[in-house]
C-alpha cells in the first residue's frame, strides 16, 4: 500500500478524514482549555495574595 | 476504602490526588490513541460492504458510546449531589457536562460523514439521531443553567435535577435501533453472542474508545481542580498553594 492510496480511502476520503480531523481538534481543544485556564487562574490568584499580603504588611 | 473515599472526598486531597493521577492518565491515552489509530487506519482489514469508508465507526462508535457514559456518570453523581450535597459531585456535574456536549456534537457530526455516502443522506428523523440530538439538548441545557445561575450551590441543585431527569433518555439512545426500525444499523458489539464482527476491527475499535474514555477521565480531573481552586479560592488550603515555594 502507498501513501496516496491509504490517502484515499478508497473513495472516501472526504468522509473519513474529515471525520478523525475533527475528532483529533476537538481532543486537543478539550485538553488545552482547562490547562490555559489553570495557568490564567493561578496568576490571578496569586496577583490577589500578593496584593492582600503587601497591605497587611504597609 | 471507605477511608480512602472520604479522604479523597476533601478538597484539597482531591486538588493534589487528582495532580497525580493526571499525567498518567494522559500518557496512557495517548499511548492508546497512537497504538489505537494505527489499527483503525493500517491494519484492520476493509470492510466488504463498505469499504474503506466504515472506517469512520473508529471514531463515531467511541464517541457515541462516551457520550452515554459521560451522561450516565453525570446522573450518578447528580443523584449524589442532590442527596448528600457533596461539592466535589457539583462540580463534576457542572465540569462533565461540556464535554460529553462536545462528544455528543461529535458522535452526530462524524455519524453524518458516515450516513452520506452509505445511506445517500446527512440526517434522517429517526429515533437514534433524534434520540442523540435530545441527549446533546440536555448536556447543553445543564451548561446553560450552571451559567446562568449566580449562586453555584443553588446552580448544582438545578443542574444535577436536570441530569437525573434526562437520564431516562439514555436507554432511549442505546435501544432505540432495537424498538425503532431504522437506517441505523443495529448493535454488532454489545450483544450477548458473540459480536458480529471481524477481530482485527473489533480490538482497535475497542482500544479507541478506552482511550476515549482515559482521555475523558484525565481532563475531567484537570478541568474539577481548577473549578474546585476558584470555588475555594477564600480557603486555607488555597492559601497554602498559593504561597511561594521559597
Amino acid at each position: 500500500m502507498n501513501w496516496s492510496d491509504f490517502l484515499a480511502m478508497g473513495g472516501y476520503a472526504r468522509f473519513v478524514w474529515p471525520s478523525f480531523g475533527l475528532t483529533l481538534v476537538l481532543l486537543l481543544v478539550n485538553a488545552l482549555a482547562p490547562w490555559l485556564r489553570q495557568r490564567r487562574l493561578l496568576n490571578e490568584l496569586r496577583t490577589r495574595e500578593f496584593r492582600a499580603r503587601q497591605e497587611k504588611s504597609a | 476504602m471507605w477511608v480512602w473515599f472520604h479522604r479523597m472526598a476533601s478538597p484539597p486531597s482531591f486538588y493534589h490526588g487528582a495532580a497525580r493521577w493526571i499525567p498518567w492518565l494522559g500518557l496512557l491515552a495517548l499511548g492508546l490513541f497512537a497504538h489505537g489509530l494505527y489499527g483503525s487506519l493500517v491494519t484492520a482489514p476493509v470492510d466488504y460492504q463498505q469499504g474503506e469508508g466504515y472506517r469512520i465507526i473508529f471514531v463515531h462508535v467511541p464517541a457515541a458510546w462516551l457520550s452515554l457514559f459521560i451522561y450516565t456518570s453525570m446522573a450518578v453523581a447528580a443523584a449524589i449531589a442532590l442527596i448528600w450535597r457533596m461539592k466535589l459531585a457539583e462540580i463534576y456535574v457542572a465540569e462533565a457536562a461540556p464535554l460529553g456536549a462536545s462528544f455528543t456534537a461529535l458522535a452526530l457530526v462524524t455519524g453524518m460523514l458516515w450516513g452520506k455516502p452509505m445511506w445517500g443522506t446527512y440526517w434522517v428523523w429517526d429515533a437514534r439521531l433524534t434520540s442523540e440530538l435530545i441527549l446533546l439538548f440536555l448536556y447543553l441545557g445543564v451548561i446553560a443553567l450552571d451559567q446562568a445561575i449566580e449562586d453555584k450551590r443553588l446552580a448544582a441543585r438545578a443542574c444535577s435535577l436536570l441530569a437525573l431527569v434526562g437520564a431516562i433518555n439514555v436507554p432511549i439512545v442505546h435501544y432505540s435501533v432495537e424498538w425503532w426500525n431504522t437506517l441505523h444499523q443495529g448493535p454488532t458489539v454489545t450483544k450477548f453472542d458473540k459480536p458480529s464482527i471481524d477481530m482485527a476491527m473489533l480490538l482497535p475499535l475497542l482500544e479507541m474508545a478506552l482511550a476515549m474514555n482515559v482521555y475523558f477521565a484525565a481532563v475531567v480531573l484537570m478541568r474539577m481542580r481548577n473549578e474546585l481552586l476558584s470555588r475555594e479560592r477564600h480557603a486555607r488550603w488555597v492559601a497554602r498553594i498559593l504561597e511561594p515555594q521559597a
